[in-house]
């Protein structure tokens, strides 16, 4: 297998610098806190400090009257406005909410918005914020997903009767007649617990009226989705869409947790409308724990089947997964974007999957790192270490038994997707080969046998995904509402520079940086002549936005699409002024020369002023020189690697230490290679994080306990290893470039790496789960437990 | 967040420092490096009308060698503590603590005086100056005043200096030939500690001669765990003994519940933590 494209300056495959990171790094940049228009007013939300209550009065009184204030609005005055909305209604009878943009009736969760002040100021608007007088009636909060389905629960959406929000279901294969042949079942409950995803930059609006067109309302917004946000900002506030310009200026991570609709984004629009000024809002690192979106939070139900000799047989999974308050952009599809992946990269002869979405009052839940297929894949590579427990087989063992053979792709899975690519077993042995896998297997025996109150366990994740969502009939009958294209438009400049024009959107991936060395190699022109244009509707007209790692996997395609047409233009025009056949043109970096005799040749930079002036161009061919395409994906693609950590346990303590963690990523070509090494080490702190680390916990009550950074740990460099990484490449046969995707990988797969690793130090004592994130506290209590203790 | 309005004074002395706060009544507050007041004031915790900032006072800026003990300025900060020659000789430990505190960020900036003032039950300098038994001058509109560790840290965040008064220095006495090691169990690099435990011992001819052992957060403030410095004296430096005596590391203590930690989770970790930190500062 190769790539199918012929590197012609060789730009891809190079690690090159961002050439973005300047800016980046040193903030002399457009955040969208450093825009600063003129007459700006300052926004300050007031949020509900309990999860669920009846609003009996809002009194603005005081606010109004407070300095620098210019408006306070509660909920009677956008009545019926929604703040945000769900574009994925996943089956045919989902309890669809309603989000209102502030709450009139109710609040449902703690950070609920029930006013909003406007003022000539940041600090008087929060001065303000204090007056307003918020007079709730606390109702009984529903925390617990179990609970929550009990009759007689309180009720989020009171006019649903229930807090049951769908249930779906697929299953492949009889998993029935898969089971009553097997030897061994295993069956576990993991709890993948909630995360509150944190992005460098908080979210920000700034909206303005008028700024370009007469009626036109910009809104800059740190978002990922600038292309979708304008669609849906037109569908739930009445502005026309032509109206609207959505501008995500340099985004400071997303994470999927700017994959989202906001109230701030709607109202920030309605606000700038109906006062005619520029308004802005930022959020505080204290607002973002409660009013950005979280992640994961499912229960989950699996079991797994197989024989005694280790050939697994099917897997039964049910998952509960936590909504929150309000359906958002694609909460109750989340969970869904992991159902095919339960299977994970074996064989097997049934899959049976079922999803209960729940109401809770808690913060919504959607999309974050991964989104389903984290969660999908702990759960498998967590019941295979479980299920070789149960056999007396090593871990690795029962992988290779059951793992789709690289011979064997292109090989449709049990949940009918059709890996194209694949080769495990290599990505395998290279990472045993950096591990040292049979020394620390002897080290681990060892240590067991002396008894060391340090304990090593060696975690195995073997994984794959998919990537690049999607295509467009796939998301059709999947019941999303939009599609899974992407564009590109490649102008050539009179002057001989390039500007691409994406529809995807970085939020520090180095889309600028790798866009440039793919459309390089294509058009011959050398990357620093090219300027990549994103995120901004205006300028960028056409895009369907960046998550899922869609980018590279289904924009990367437009890119080379159109790079290609502008070169088939360009041969036109070159092969009309050189007086020869466009078949008789051969083109090679940049030059479009006449065969066998290289001195007659055009420049595109002569080309691109040729189709300028048009004074000289062919009949038939349209003055200026571009080539745009808008591309819809062939299939998903199909990263997969094999990641191993060594975990160190005090069995006095609960402390666990990650001594040592190898990634190998198959995410087959690799157009730049820093970038995915980037890519791949904050995946496994992401990841890795959530193993040990992080974690949202709420009391009773509907109190989110963990709402600072003291209480919700995110680790540092000072807290992880040096990560040794590296990549095998076997190019994806769906996608031209032979691109898979790579944003998501590391916090896929380090996970059930990690929590493995412990399990499998600590299992001597008894130990067969540890709570995530393993904390010390979580970790001594599961040997504690394990040994009969009170604990 | 964004603070509330306030009025910053700028000290150049103590004496500025005591007159600002008397001027501004009970609703002042001292500003030292502002790793902590900050936070409270961002997340409207706390809202003081006058703002006292005592970090460029001299007085408070020095270490002083006393023979016996060094008096440290109450606004030197935590990584000039970390670096102190003459602390890093005499108090080791002092030097030790510091370097585990939060961030290097937050070395530079917050304070020894600041953290002992603030006195959240978390902190580690608090602990180690309960276990040296350190002296707290402190400076007020009557004079100046000095209290022991002991009766300096009272409550959750709450120490003997009252409204109107300055914490100028801290007094620690040199430990010399003693051995000693501030063990902090943590989750993450810059957290805080879950529970920690400052020791000093003196080990003469195989035999534990003098013993202090202070943890932290374990109570509302810095407990010395007595019993366990008992049992120590007197007994031999080794790890069975150590390990015997700090069984009663918890006794005595009310630990808090919290995110991070069960109370029967800290009392556990308090008995590992004393043992180990006792061995380490016997050199086993």
């Amino acid at each position: 297998m190769t790539a199918t494209i012929e590197p012609q300056t060789g730009a891809i495959g190079r690690p090159i610098k961002r050439k973005e990171d300047a800016r980046l790094l040193t903030g002399k940049t457009n955040w969208v806190d450093n825009i600063q228009l003129p007459g700006t007013l300052y926004v300050h939300y007031v949020r509900s400090s309990v999860a669920h209550a009846r609003i009996v009065r809002v009194d603005t009184t005081a606010a109004k009257a407070a300095d620098g204030v210019v408006a306070v609005y509660t909920g009677a005055d956008f009545p019926e406005q929604a703040g945000s909305t769900c574009v994925w209604p996943v089956t045919d009878d989902i309890k669809m909410s309603h989000y209102p943009a502030i709450c009139t009736d109710k609040v449902l969760y703690a950070g609920d918005v029930v006013a909003v002040v406007v003022a000539t100021d940041k600090y008087l608007a929060a001065d303000a914020g204090d007056l307003v007088d918020v007079d709730l009636e606390p109702l009984p909060a529903v925390v617990d997903m179990e609970e929550a389905l009990k009759d007689g629960a309180p009720l989020v959406h009171e006019g649903f009767g229930t807090n049951h929000c769908y249930t779906a279901t697929m299953p492949c294969g009889d998993y029935a007649a898969a089971k009553a042949k097997a030897d061994v079942v295993v069956k576990r409950r993991f709890i993948n617990q909630r995360l509150i995803p944190n992005t460098m930059e908080p979210r920000a609006v700034v909206a303005a009226p008028s700024v370009g067109m007469a009626d036109e309302i910009a809104v800059w917004t740190s978002t990922q989705i600038p292309h979708v946000l304008r669609v849906v900002l037109a569908l739930l506030t009445g502005v026309p869409e032509n109206n609207i310009r959505v501008i995500a200026p340099d985004v400071g991570g997303g994470f999927g947790v700017k994959l989202q609709i906001y109230r701030e984004e709607v109202l920030g629009l309605l606000l700038a409308k109906k006062l005619g000024r520029p308004v802005k809002w930022v959020e505080t690192r204290s607002e973002h724990m409660v009013a950005s979106h979280h992640g994961r939070d499912q229960i989950q139900d699996i079991e797994i089947a197989a024989t005694s000799d280790g050939t697994i047989l099917g897997v039964d999974v049910k998952l509960l997964a936590d909504m929150g308050a309000y359906l958002q952009i694609i909460t109750p599809g989340t969970p869904l974007l992991g159902m095919f992946m339960y299977s994970g990269i074996y064989k097997m002869e049934a899959l049976n999957f079922e999803c209960t979405g729940v109401y809770t009052n808690k913060t919504p839940t959607d999309a974050y790192r991964g989104a389903g297929r984290p969660e999908a894949t702990f759960a498998i590579e967590r019941i295979v270490d479980e299920l070789a427990a149960e056999l007396g087989m090593e871990p690795m063992e029962l992988r290779k038994k059951n793992w789709i053979k690289h011979e064997e792709f292109p090989y449709t899975q049990i949940a009918g997707l059709t890996y194209d690519t694949g080769n495990y077993e290599a990505a395998t042995a290279r990472a045993m080969e950096l591990f040292g896998y049979d020394e620390l297997r002897a080290e681990q025996k060892a240590r067991r046998e002396s008894g060391d109150k340090v304990q090593l366990g060696l975690g195995i994740s073997t994984f794959t995904e998919m990537c690049g969502l999607a295509p467009s009939r796939t998301l059709g009958a999947l019941k999303y509402a939009a599609g899974g294209w992407e564009h590109c438009t490649i102008r050539a400049l009179p002057t001989g520079k390039i500007e691409l024009i994406t529809g995807t959107s970085p939020h520090g991936q180095g889309h600028e940086t790798a866009w440039s060395q793919i459309a390089s190699d294509i058009i011959g022109v050398p990357v620093e002549d090219i300027e990549v244009v994103h995120g901004d509707t205006g300028r960028a007209p056409l895009g369907m936005d960046t998550y899922g790692s869609r980018s590279l996997a289904v924009g990367g395609q437009a890119i080379k699409v159109a790079g290609e047409r502008l070169v088939e233009k360009a041969k036109l025009i070159a092969a009309h002024q050189l007086e020869v056949s466009p078949d008789d043109i051969e083109f090679k970096e940049g030059v479009y020369s006449v065969k066998g005799d290289p001195e007659k040749h055009k420049t595109l930079g002569e080309i691109s002023w040729a189709a300028f002036a048009a004074h000289n161009v062919p009949d038939g061919v349209e003055p200026t020189l571009s080539g745009e395409a808008t591309v819809d994906p062939q299939d998903f693609s199909y990263p997969h690697g094999t990641h191993l950590a060594a975990m160190e346990v005090d069995t006095e303590t609960g402390k666990v230490t990650l001594r040592k963690y190898v990634a190998v990523d198959d995410c087959g070509v690799q157009v730049n290679p820093l970038i995915v090494e980037g890519q791949v080490h904050g995946g496994l702190a992401q990841g890795i994080a959530q193993a040990l680390y992080e974690g949202a916990l709420y009391d009773a009550d509907g109190n989110l306990l963990t709402g600072s950074m003291g209480d919700y740990l995110l680790p540092s460099a000072a807290d992880l290893p040096s990560f040794i990484t590296d990549r095998t490449v076997t190019p994806s046969t769906t996608h031209p470039l032979g691109t898979k995707g790579i944003g998501e990988a590391g916090a896929i797969a380090s996970t059930p790496a990690i929590i493995n690793g412990i399990v499998d130090a600590l299992r001597p004592l008894g130990v067969n789960d540890v709570f995530m994130p393993a904390s010390p506290q979580n970790v001594w209590r599961a040997i504690q437990a394990a040994q009969g203790g009170a604990a | 967040m964004i603070p509330s309005t306030f009025d910053y004074v700028k000290a150049g002395s103590v004496d500025e420092a005591v007159a600002a706060l008397a001027e501004a009544g009970d609703d002042a507050k001292v500003l030292g490096g502002g790793q902590s007041l900050l936070p409270v004031l961002r997340l409207r915790l706390n809202a003081p009308t006058v703002i006292v900032d005592v970090s460029g006072v001299d007085e408070m800026r020095t270490v002083a060698d006393e023979g016996g003990s060094l008096l440290i300025g109450a606004a030197v900060t935590t990584y000039e503590v970390m670096h102190h020659d003459a602390i890093k000789a005499s108090v080791p430990l002092l030097a030790q603590a510091a370097g585990l505190v939060a961030d290097p960020a937050i070395r530079h900036r917050g304070t020894f005086g600041g953290s002992c003032a603030h006195a959240d039950p978390a902190g580690d300098l608090p602990t180690v100056a309960r276990a040296l038994d350190a002296e707290f001058v402190i400076a007020g509109p009557g004079g100046r005043r000095t209290v022991g560790a002991s009766g300096f840290f009272v409550d959750y965040f709450t120490t003997a200096v009252q409204p109107d008064e300055v914490l100028v220095a801290v007094r620690v006495p040199k430990l010399d030939g003693w051995g000693a090691h501030y063990e902090k169990f943590h989750r993450t690099a810059q957290a805080w500690a879950i529970v920690g435990v400052a020791a000093a011992v003196k080990v003469e001819g195989g035999t534990i001669t003098g013993a202090r052992v202070a943890l932290t957060n374990m109570g509302p403030s810095p407990v010395r765990a007595s019993s366990v410095e008992s049992a120590l004296v007197g007994g031999p430096a080794t790890q069975e003994a150590i390990s015997a005596a700090a069984q009663s590391a918890a006794d005595g203590t009310s630990p808090t519940s919290d995110t991070h930690a069960q109370a029967d989770f800290r009392e556990h970790l308090a008995r590992v933590l004393t043992a180990r930190a006792v061995a380490k500062a016997a050199g086993i």
